[in-house]
């Protein structure tokens, strides 16, 4: 095979890995301050895609322009869902919060696959077939525009918890659950918020997901499985780490999909979570054990 | 070994033992093929619930990638018969060695650094994927397009090669259940479940106690994972077909948990409560739904995942330890008393 087929596919990956870096950084966001897996993520995903599909199929809107207002409805999905049923249980054990939201997710994926039914939907835009040509090597529009907004959301988010004072707090709620509850702070709305945050960049990552792939009910799952192999690899509770994390996974398939089969390709993740769990267990860009 | 299996049981608790199990030893002369059917179900889900327990349940690491230990014992036993035509329960051998060794392989690698949690859980769902993905291109097993096995006569029951009526496979399933009760009853009440209940507690403390923590969760980890791929066997004879998405989704693990949540981690009749409370259910939504004339899958699923949220809500420890205590069974958590 040529160079340029190789450069090609990295180059792809890589921007698509920047989408699956956004998708991750929501799970990321939300276990570092909730310490809460949110095993309804890729479900989540899966919610977000299927709105774009409506907005673009029935009203013609761009699945990029609904980016924002897909993040919205998923933001207060996430709020809710962190204030009425996720906050009973902080400090109930792990297993009870896993099987808590394994019992959202089962809701989420069995009532798309009874509104949507089990065939494969996708959106086709203006742009669809749309292609740069840069030194010989041609890229796909389509994921330059993805690529784009999720460097741009993901910034956005670096700087609200950088600088904000609302980000400032819930960075404080993440350091110490007590000594945040004890300088006054309303300790379960900022959970709530942090759940929605983390909602809304899974759901925005959604929005421009359905340009790369088709949706399907099913396809939860194995995207919330995804985010997890990211989040470890990149590091869990760091933000760098996760669009670190997604870029490598993007890579990794995207090359593993052009030298053997496409549908292969998830096993070279679970090879890449494998060997960092081996070497660096606390991910690349992770802190080292607590 | 008798004192451990049949210690601490109160006199009514083996009344009502014998009479659960002389009705269910019993049933088949009573009821038609479709009872049969949902009791084996039963049976199958007590099973590997009471297998999963252990990993859970007594040491305290959830599991969510069970059906890979279920697909590879299915697909160990079931190459065996197809190719070699070795009977079921010597190729049993080689599903029990390939799934302890997987399972003691997903434990290494969550264990050795002492993260366990949420690493362990998805290791575990990593493997599954991993396995249906992988057994989706392995052609010796017939890839994608499915595993068959030449299917059972019905006139003559083969109890050694497995091939007979459902009567035969619910007698099977019955031992099974019942076996895999007795073990995890003497397990909870030898040294290595106390240990179990330490580490599940509180993991520090037990290793400040001197508890190799490490070698006893791989020890859960390798018993569970083996015992579930007796299940996998007996679900590769009884169906005689077996297909990478089918037995090794993530859907069939699920499935696996649910009972002994919905009956109550950690407790030895959680798993079998449990299994009988959601296949009835189960089984009633379908025929609800069948009456009302939907059709459209999901609405089973949603049902299950409602009632699921529901008793994680408001019944954290399940169903049974309540039953147990009005029952004067006390069953408890540290696993003293048992019916």
């Amino acid at each position: 095979m040529a160079l340029d087929t190789y450069i090609n596919v990295v180059i792809g990956g890589i921007l698509t890995g920047l989408v699956y870096g956004l998708m991750a950084l929501g799970l990321s966001i939300i276990f570092g301050v909730v310490r809460i897996v949110n095993f309804a993520h890729g479900e989540m995903m899966a919610v977000a895609m299927y709105l774009a599909v409506v907005g673009s199929t029935s009203f013609g809107l761009d699945p990029l322009l609904m980016m924002i207002p897909i993040a919205a409805v998923l933001f207060a999905f996430g709020y809710v869902l962190q204030a009425g049923l996720i906050n009973p249980f902080i400090n109930r054990p792990e297993h009870s919060q896993f099987i808590l939201l394994v019992a959202v997710a089962l809701i989420i994926v069995n009532l798309l696959l009874i509104v949507f039914g089990p065939d494969a939907q996708s959106v086709q835009t203006s742009y669809s077939l749309d292609s740069f040509e840069i030194g010989g090597v041609i890229i796909d529009a389509t994921k330059v525009y993805t690529a784009a907004a999720a460097v741009v959301l993901s910034a956005a988010l670096f700087a609200f918890f950088k600088f904000s004072h609302l980000g400032q707090a819930i960075r404080a709620c993440a350091d110490s659950y007590t000594g945040a509850l004890v300088v006054g702070l309303n300790v379960k709305h900022l959970y709530a918020l942090t759940f929605g945050i983390g909602a809304a960049c899974v759901g925005a990552a959604g929005a421009m997901m359905v340009l790369l792939i088709d949706v399907t009910p099913a396809l939860g799952p194995g995207y919330t499985l995804l985010a997890f192999i990211i989040v470890i690899t990149g590091g869990l509770g760091s933000m760098p780490g996760a669009l670190l994390g997604g870029v490598l996974i993007g890579v990794t398939e995207a090359v593993a999909g052009l030298l053997f089969t496409p549908s292969a390709k998830s096993m070279f993740s679970f090879a890449l979570l494998v060997i960092v769990l081996l070497f660096r267990p606390q991910g690349i860009l992770g802190k080292a054990a607590r | 070994m008798r004192k451990l299996l049949l210690g601490g049981i109160p006199a009514h608790g083996w009344w009502m033992l014998a009479l659960l199990a002389a009705v269910l030893f019993g049933a088949p002369a009573f009821v038609n093929d479709y009872f049969i059917t949902v009791l084996i179900v039963i049976f199958y889900f007590a099973y590997t619930g009471q297998a999963w327990n252990i990993m859970m349940g007594f040491a305290g690491n959830l599991s969510l990638g069970h059906a890979i230990y279920v697909g590879l014992g299915a697909y160990a036993a079931a190459a065996l018969y197809v190719h070699y035509g070795i009977g079921p329960w010597v190729g049993l051998l080689a599903s029990l060695v390939i799934s302890g060794i997987v399972a003691a392989v997903i434990g290494y690698l969550a264990f050795r650094f002492g993260v366990g949690g949420v690493y362990f859980a998805i290791l575990t769902i990593a493997f599954a994927e991993f396995a249906r993905i992988g057994f989706d291109h392995f052609t010796w097993v017939n890839s994608s397009s499915g595993l068959f096995l030449p299917v059972a006569q019905y006139s003559r029951n083969d109890l050694w090669n497995l091939r007979g009526s459902p009567v035969m496979f619910y007698y099977v399933m019955l031992v099974l259940m019942f076996l895999a009760l007795a073990i995890c009853r003497m397990l909870l009440r030898s040294r290595l479940g106390y240990y179990w209940l330490a580490i599940r507690e509180d993991e520090e403390a037990a290793r400040s106690l001197g508890i190799d923590t490490f070698r006893c969760k791989m020890a859960a980890v390798v018993i569970s994972g083996a015992m579930t791929s007796v299940a996998g066997m007996f679900f590769a004879f009884f169906y005689n077909n077996l297909f990478p998405e089918q037995v090794f989704h993530i859907g069939r693990s699920i499935e696996i948990i649910l009972g002994p949540i919905i009956g109550g981690i950690g407790t030895l009749m959680g798993p079998i409560l449990g299994a009988f409370l959601l296949t009835v259910f189960s089984e009633s939504v379908t025929g609800a739904l069948a009456t009302i004339g939907i059709e459209t899958p999901g609405y089973k699923q949603v049902f299950y995942g409602l009632a699921l949220l529901l008793v994680i809500v408001l019944l954290p420890h399940g169903v049974w330890p309540p039953i147990a205590k009005s029952l004067r069974l006390r069953e408890t958590h540290d696993g003293e008393g048992e019916a």
